[in-house]
């Protein structure tokens, strides 16, 4: 079990060092990039932890991101307020989530079907609904100013620029991002916290690995499954009104672009545990950004084209399923919906 | 009686009607979508243009997965649509096949040479608005570097490289072309995000205008270089409006001027390969209110000497995809 997390942070902190020791400027740039393409992986990824963790797979994450990307972008284009986005974000989102809970929860439908329908539900309406709202061919109009969250600097960030390697990394990497980023590494330790050390969280674990236990105790499975799916919706809300408002200006369609899924092989990589899903998560931010520096990496020996890069994390991740390195092991109770009595 | 024949008249005048009506041209879009503000939005440009002028009707669908290009082809044709024009070099393999079934009908495809009797082919030779646009770049860049970002990496887009990279050479010869591709499949199109990403990364890299043939992805790089405070480049339609005095120009191709003089030419269109290029008013640099400040006397005549050049024959801009080489990159 630690093999495979200790392996992780060496990959990550080497990547990193030589990264910084061959080219400390482009390496700057380089992680700087790798934090904001972390960002709607690692809030995809701890949305669909709470779902699993609970017994209800999810593969929706794509689905619920695009549509909250296209909500957040309308309203944030009507309003002009990227906090309303943000709202509207959510709300989408969780109204995919409720239906994603009705279907699999209420209804005891396989929940793969479900989170595959509703991929190809937002895929169709959010083009449909934005054709028809702004007839730009399912795009939103380009938002500006204050309908998109800008960059902060955090306090203390500039003073701090000239003190050598902790200030540099607070004042260049960790400041200057929008306030969504610092929600998602936020999340990571309040989802470690609710999850381990909360009455909640035991339950939660406990009914997506025993849910006839929790039964037992008095505890009701459905309403605990349905808060983590609604918990999923609210943070793959933030993911994709990150995206939409955050990252870039506005909604393109599709263009999620497969991001919920990487974060799905995210949660495999990180066996369903917040911490690890920060790490997985941050590396597979970190293939990307050396993927787009450089298209073709030269190492002296051989040369690496991007697309080895760019499939990388699912490689990554197919050596961990397959037990090479250490073993993820799912939920027990995960993907069957629930049934009281036969 | 009379009632009997007026019927029968009139049920002779509806079959007629519906014959002539038959006859129509029709249109398909690729998957992109009809209102892509791009490629496929300038399709229909054309045709509606058609319609307003002649007053005619036609026929459109818009696909909406791989699957259906064949199905949509032959169920045009076997309705009698003619000619059938459709947008996109993926239609290709599929046009190779259906039209030798269907002799009477004339098709027409954009952006792709099927050589078949009854097939126009409509190329545009995008190495050479590619090369005004890199003309263009090479008089506004400070830095000696710019940056091209493609969509999927597939020939057709290296091809826009390559004319762009020429271009710039022509004006910096020791000039530095960036180049990135988004992705290898067709969500490539689609990924503004990657596409800010990309841009800044180039930036990173001393690019100070970045020229995007991306589609949707394209949008990112416009937004990521607009935040920036460097240039960028359109392509396709006219895109100078998306960032008023921050977008050098656009690199359009009239696909509605070629869908336009295939509804004209109707049954009559004339098979083979049709090249739409700089002096037949293919591809050009598209010059507006929105960017004029950006465009200087000294980059208009440099335009201007580049365009006169390619007509004249004394540049030849390569295009990449005779042999699949760059000679400038």
């Amino acid at each position: 079990m630690k093999l495979t997390d200790s392996l992780t942070a060496i990959l990550i902190l080497a990547i990193c060092l030589i990264w910084l020791i061959a080219d400390q400027g482009a390496a700057m740039q380089g992680i700087n990039s790798a934090i904001r393409l972390m960002t709607p992986l690692l809030l995809a990824c701890l949305a669909g932890l709470y779902s699993e963790r609970a017994g209800v797979f999810d593969i929706g994450l794509e689905g619920k991101m695009l549509m909250a990307a296209f909500t957040a972008a309308s309203v944030a284009f009507v309003t002009g307020s990227a906090w309303l986005g943000l709202v509207a974000g959510i709300g989408g989102a969780m109204a995919m989530s409720l239906v994603h809970g009705v279907a699999s929860i209420t209804f005891r439908g396989n929940q793969l079907i479900s989170g595959v329908a509703l991929n190809f539900l937002a895929a169709g309406l959010t083009v449909l609904i934005g054709q028809n709202a702004f007839a730009l061919g399912g795009r939103t109009p380009p938002l500006a100013g204050d309908a998109r969250f800008q960059p902060i600097t955090l306090p203390f960030a500039p003073e701090l620029r000239d003190v050598p390697v902790l200030g540099q990394l607070y004042s260049q990497l960790l400041s200057g991002h929008t306030i969504l980023v610092y929600v998602a590494l936020l999340a990571v330790p309040l989802t470690w916290w609710v999850l381990f050390r909360t009455r909640f969280g035991l339950r939660l674990r406990a009914v997506g690995e025993n849910p006839a236990s929790v039964d037992t105790a008095g505890i009701s499975v459905t309403r605990l499954r349905f808060t983590a799916v609604m918990i999923c919706g609210l943070l793959t809300g933030i993911a994709g009104a990150y995206l939409a408002t955050g990252l870039s200006a506005g909604f393109v369609k599709d263009m999620t672009a497969g991001r919920g899924f990487i974060a799905l092989a995210a949660l495999i990589f990180a066996k369903w545990r917040p911490w690890q899903a920060l790490f997985a998560t941050f590396l597979f931010g970190l293939l990307e950004a050396i993927a787009n520096l450089y298209p073709n990496l030269d190492l002296g020996l051989f040369t690496v084209p991007s697309q080895f890069m760019n499939a990388l994390p699912y490689i990554l991740t197919v050596i961990i399923l397959a037990g090479f390195v250490g073993r993820a092991i799912p939920p027990r109770a995960g993907g069957e919906p629930y049934v009281k009595e036969r | 009686m009379s009632l009997k024949t007026s019927l029968l008249a009139g049920v002779a005048l509806t079959a007629f009607g519906a014959g002539a009506a038959l006859a129509d041209p029709a249109l398909i879009y690729d998957l992109g979508g009809k209102f892509d503000k791009s490629f496929n939005e300038a399709a229909y440009m054309g045709a509606q243009r058609w319609v307003e002028e002649t007053g005619g009707t036609y026929r459109e669908l818009e696909m909406q997965s791989e699957a259906q290009r064949e199905q949509a082809l032959r169920r045009l044709a076997e309705s009698g649509s003619n000619p059938i024009v459709m947008a996109g070099f993926a239609f290709g393999d599929v046009l190779g096949q259906v039209a030798p079934d269907y002799p009477d009908t004339k098709f027409a495809i954009i952006d792709m040479v099927v050589d078949q009797p009854n097939v126009q082919s409509i190329v545009f030779t995008e190495e050479q608005g590619s090369y005004l646009a890199g003309v263009m770049a090479g008089m506004a860049s400070e830095s000696g570097t710019v940056g091209f970002i493609g969509g999927m990496d597939i020939p057709l887009i290296h091809k826009f490289h390559c004319g762009f990279a020429q271009g710039f050479k022509s004006i910096q010869p020791e000039g530095n072309v960036l180049m990135n591709f988004t992705g290898t499949t067709p969500a490539a199109w689609n990924d503004p995000v990657r596409g800010g990403e990309l841009a800044r990364a180039q930036i990173s890299q001393g690019a100070d205008v970045i020229y995007a043939a991306a589609g949707g992805t394209g949008i990112g790089v416009l937004q990521a270089a607009a935040d920036e405070g460097i240039l960028s480049i359109g392509v396709d339609s006219n895109q100078n409006a998306l960032h008023p005095g921050q977008v050098l120009t656009s690199m359009v191709k009239r696909v509605d001027n070629a869908v336009f003089e295939a509804f004209t030419a109707g049954t009559d269109l004339e098979p083979g390969i049709r090249v739409m290029d700089l002096a037949a008013g293919g591809v050009d640099v598209a010059i507006d209110e929105n960017n004029a400040e950006l465009v200087t006397d000294e980059m208009q005549a440099a335009v201007e000497e580049a365009r006169a050049a390619i007509a004249s024959g004394e540049v030849t801009v390569h295009d990449y995809m005779t042999d699949n080489t760059c000679p400038a990159s």
